[in-house]
């Protein structure tokens, strides 16, 4: 995503603006959700509906443009030169039909779990994903939660002491952690750790001396302790350490900035003022006052800080001969694969589009403005 | 005077700029007795609420303070954290321009009441809980208990602005500092507002320093004021005697350019020039370049004197103003006590 | 005054409003962008550009140099076997060779002549395309806003390397198609900052008196509307720079940039990648991406204090 602070994407919405009576929203006392954040629910997800449609239109467009009829893109070569397999596919995905009617048999055959048929494992695409899938969670969760939390930890310090040497270093470090390619450090921080250091595994997920756990929830960390392996389990983290080093620190650059310039507003409220007007500790202010109106921004960047790590993942797992859908991604572009990319490309809308509900709905409970207006 | 509860001497303070310090106030003399509502009032830019910041120790860093700030018998600058939190809260505290900013929105008003009762009085929960509510009932806010447990958006802006008196009055300070907390609201609100301050002042035995660009508000609610230009005093005195018998030719101009009273005829006379910034203002009288009278004697920087008992003047010139504006007491602030008056006892929450 | 201090003390503009002639309201048009408002005495004063501007701008200039000057400065051919297959670095090829013998210093100088002009062109682009769109969503409204609009929202579906991505190999990888594809992930930034900055304005006191004063909805848009959007847009193109730099290299890494041979940075290090024992094949161009891309942001942080005055003292 862009480095800009005021991301359009991402902006909360604006609180509605009306005034009960105290009475009034007072009286909800109960444990029930509110009508009003019921109702903000139901439009983002009519929103998010439509959103995900127009995804399928974006991609669909995108195979269309594609020269030729889309037979010879999307079929292997050996496929191509059978004739019943070509009519089969044309068939398929109604090639003979008017493109509205195309995108009909498209947007059912998605619906109904088909992304396509990859061409270089011969999988759909689909199979492929939710195998790849865990890989990448086991990844990604570590270092969303890592990078948000010294995000949201190392750029409130920077706001606090403001133009001081502590804010400047910070700020240097996140502009270096912003300029670098995440590609070329996953390759230097492999070549430091495994060539020169050799402490670190030179990728994959386990050491080809353990079997991988049984499967309970993809992730070799979680089931490898629920099979009471625990030597598995260090292994498994083992593994893990690089590429979650390599996605956070890319990940945390964008976050401290914009934490950051973030906390320098709330800082500069009225309402921080008057907090110490007040008599209260700098302690106090920082953590009750700052800290609370720093978690509304946190979890608004944290859509941001995802599509970060998605982004990041599709260009480190290869170095980390990682098997999640990153790796799927890198080989399906080099490969030109392009039910696969194509797939990989919903997949990961769909997934962010529904973070970014997520996160719209998570920010309406969070913040009483829209919760109770 | 022995027993000022506020006595501010040359006071200055320069803020950092891009090409070094820039001072915004410029030798401010100021005092408050106790129980005294003292207004200042100035235009935006001339320094006045700067001078509240500073009396919390709320300034900017990088900001420079000379002078000497006596509070209740305790020199004030020079202070460190823990001394300001003395004095915050329990000794001076303020009331913000807009509510809407000046409480967390995302805190009910319960722990923004209670928090510092807490902190700084060292009360239990209970207690502050109860204090809480006699505050909210002080302040006329229907419900209080229920009032406890909203979040500030959920009230009007009037109501939000008595909740800030209701928090600032919480560790009972002896000084209240009000930083223009009825320009945001609607006539009507405002006058109810003015009114419970006055009425708080009176059962609290608390000072008020109110700041203000209204000179109606002024003439409604201070006993003495001081009328501020570029960071300077330009003259103070009785609020009564300023705004109908001015001697300074910045106030006369400024009453001029006010509309008064209902049926006003005369001509509104709208100062000539754009007002200085303190930060750029001239080295003689700061007013000299607008100013109908101005003489070369203004390019010397104009001593504060008195020209009468609790009358100081920083004019040198001072012309001969009288007939020059034609107002009384009772046109500045004839309409806004009338509404007070409407709106406060019979019905407390008739404002919003 | 509010919040001193945090700004740096400009006397207030009067606003519009207390003109009697609309022809003085329309002449105080806030031109503040890009310094268009000369000479007036509020002006903040010219700063010194700091020490980090100048490194920064060192650093672009030593590109661009190396971009013009390639033919002369480069020891040896990039696209031809020069040495050893992986041959370390030493006194004759400084950076060393990769597995097909070049000159990794030459193909490292080579390859300013790409990323350079290429960001600059994909940002010269998104801004063209995403300032005009935003420009006649903001100002027109309704309808043509409302369809914009939704449609950056599709672009914003997707993380911007995914669908940089998907459209690149959609049109089969090439330079043109890396370029076309980033073009089209990036346009919609500026058509939502363009679109703010005109909607910010177009309710503004001074376009009424304009109007009044019988100026043309074009005339309008040309001489008021459009100064006062260049300056976000510019702000961001600015800071756009260095993603785009990390972006085309993103997308050669995937191997959907520039063909080979031709030196791309990005598909540099990814030739590299397979083989650790080589480590001069991945770390110079990598350093290369770095050092340009930090460059251009820093460069764009300083474009952003300058021309945004609300983001004065490091926002």
């Amino acid at each position: 995503m862009s480095s800009t602070v005021t991301d359009p994407g991402a902006g909360p919405p604006a609180a509605p603006k009306s005034d009960p009576s105290p009475d009034q929203a007072a009286g909800s006392r109960g444990r029930k959700v509110p009508r009003t954040l019921l109702r903000f629910i139901l439009r983002r997800l009519f929103i998010t509906a439509f959103l995900l449609i127009g995804v399928t239109i974006m991609t669909f467009l995108l195979v269309q443009l594609v020269p030729g009829d889309g037979t010879t893109a999307n079929l292997s070569e050996a496929a191509q030169n059978d004739p019943q397999v070509v009519a089969a596919y044309r068939a398929k995905w109604g090639l003979d039909k008017p493109v509205i009617a195309q995108y009909f048999t498209y947007l059912g055959n998605v619906l109904s779990g088909d992304l396509g048929t990859s061409q270089t494992t011969g999988n759909s695409v689909l199979s492929d994903l939710t195998k790849y899938v865990p890989a990448t969670m086991e990844i990604a969760i570590p270092a969303m939660l890592l990078s948000l939390i010294i995000g949201l930890g190392v750029g409130m310090w920077a706001a606090v002491r403001k133009d001081k040497p502590a804010d400047h270093t910070i700020r240097g470090a996140a502009l270096l952690g912003l300029s670098t390619p995440s590609f070329w450090l996953a390759i230097v921080v492999l070549w430091v750790f495994f060539y020169l250091l050799d402490i670190a595994p030179n990728g994959g997920r386990l050491s080809s001396k353990y079997a991988p756990p049984h499967t309970v929830s993809g992730l070799y960390t979680v089931d490898s302790l629920l099979a009471g392996r625990p030597t598995v389990f260090w292994d498994a983290l083992w593994h893990m350490a690089l590429p979650v080093l390599v996605l956070t620190s890319l990940t945390v650059a964008t976050l401290i900035r914009f934490i950051r310039s973030a906390m320098l507003e709330v800082l500069d409220q009225d309402y921080i003022k008057a907090a110490y007007a007040k008599g209260l500790p700098k302690r106090t202010v920082l953590r009750r006052h700052v800290l609370r109106a720093g978690l509304v921004q946190v979890v608004t960047v944290s859509g941001l800080a995802f599509a970060s790590m998605l982004s990041g993942t599709v260009l480190i797992e290869q170095i980390y001969s990682w098997p999640g859908v990153g790796q799927y991604a890198y080989r399906s572009a080099s490969s030109l694969d392009l039910p696969a990319i194509m797939g990989v490309a919903l997949f990961v809308a769909l997934v962010y589009t529904l973070i970014n509900l997520l996160v719209d709905v998570l920010y309406g409970i969070i913040d009483p403005r829209i919760r109770l207006s | 005077m022995t027993d000022l509860l506020l006595d501010i001497k040359d006071l200055t303070v320069a803020l950092p700029g891009p090409n070094g310090d820039v001072p915004i106030i410029r030798g401010v003399d100021l005092q408050v007795a106790p129980g005294e509502i003292v207004g200042i009032a100035g235009e935006s830019g001339s320094g006045k609420s700067l001078t509240a910041q500073t009396l919390l120790g709320l300034l900017p860093a990088g900001a420079k303070v000379d002078g000497s700030i006596t509070f209740a018998g305790r020199e004030l600058i020079g202070n460190n954290d823990k001394a300001w939190r003395s004095v915050r809260g329990s000794g001076i505290a303020m009331v913000f321009q807009d509510s809407s900013s000046a409480l967390h929105p995302m805190l009910t008003v319960g722990v923004q009441l209670t928090e510092h009762m807490r902190a700084v009085l060292r009360l239990d929960r209970r207690a502050a809980r109860q204090r809480a509510i006699e505050l909210l009932e002080q302040v006329r806010i229907p419900h209080p208990e229920k009032a406890l447990k909203s979040y500030p958006h959920q009230f009007s802006g009037g109501m939000r602005q008595r909740i800030a008196i209701a928090i600032a009055l919480a560790c009972k300070p002896k000084l209240l500092i009000a930083d223009e907390p009825t320009t945001a609201l609607d006539v009507t609100v405002q006058a109810g507002i003015l009114a419970l301050l006055d009425q708080l002042r009176r059962d609290n035995d608390l000072a008020v320093l109110f700041i203000t660009h209204d000179l109606g508000v002024l003439a409604s609610l201070a006993q003495r004021s001081y009328v501020f230009y570029a960071g300077q005093v330009m003259e103070s005195g009785p609020t009564g005697v300023v705004l109908t018998a001015p001697n300074h030719p910045y106030t006369s101009a400024l009453l001029n350019a006010r509309p008064h009273g209902l049926g006003h005829t005369g001509t509104l006379k709208a100062i000539k020039g754009i007002p200085v910034a303190a930060g750029s203002a001239p080295v003689g009288c700061p007013f000299a370049p607008r100013c109908d009278y101005v003489q070369d004697i203004c390019l010397v920087r104009p001593p504060l004197v008195m020209t009468s008992p609790g009358r100081l003047l920083a004019c040198v010139v001072a012309p001969d103003l009288t007939g020059s504006h034609d107002l009384s007491v009772a046109d500045l602030s004839g309409a806004e006590l009338s509404g007070a008056e409407l709106s406060v006892s019979p019905n407390p929450g008739g404002e919003r | 005054m509010t919040t001193p201090g945090v700004h740096t003390p400009i006397p207030e503009m009067p606003s519009p409003a207390v003109f009697a002639d609309p022809k003085a309201a329309a002449a105080v048009a806030p031109r503040r962008w890009l310094g268009l408002r000369k000479g007036s005495p509020g002006d903040a004063p010219r700063r010194r550009p700091g020490a980090l501007t100048t490194i920064a701008v060192s650093i672009i200039g030593f590109w661009a140099v190396m971009a013009i000057a390639a033919p002369w400065i480069a020891p040896f051919d990039p696209l031809a076997q020069t040495g050893e297959y992986s041959a370390e670095p030493s006194g004759q090829h400084w950076f060393g060779t990769d597995q097909l013998g070049r000159d990794i210093l030459s193909r490292i100088i080579y390859g300013a002549q790409l990323s350079i002009p290429l960001a600059n062109i994909i940002v010269a682009l998104a801004l063209t395309i995403g300032g005009t769109l935003g420009l006649l969503a903001g100002y027109i409204g309704r309808g043509v806003d409302e369809v914009l609009m939704r449609l950056t929202d599709l672009v914003f579906a997707f993380p911007q390397i995914i669908l940089a991505m998907a459209v690149s190999a959609a049109f089969g990888p090439s330079t043109s198609n890396a370029v076309l594809a980033l073009v089209l992930v990036s346009w919609p930034v500026y058509a939502r900052v363009v679109r703010s900055a005109v909607l910010s304005i177009r309710g503004a006191d001074f376009l009424h008196a304009a109007r009044m004063l019988g100026v043309g909805p074009w005339q309008a848009l040309r001489k008021d509307v459009v100064p006062n959007a260049v300056g976000p847009a510019v702000v961001l193109a600015s800071l756009e720079l260095g993603n785009a730099v990390l972006m085309l290299a993103s997308l050669s890494f995937l191997g959907l940039g520039p063909r080979p041979p031709a030196p791309e940075w990005g598909a540099m290090i990814a030739a590299g990648s397979t083989d650790l024992s080589h480590w001069w094949v991945s770390i110079f161009p990598g350093l290369a991406i770095l050092s340009l891309v930090l460059a251009f942001n820093l460069l764009g942080d300083t474009v952003r204090d300058r021309l945004d005055p609300r983001s004065r003292h490091g926002r």
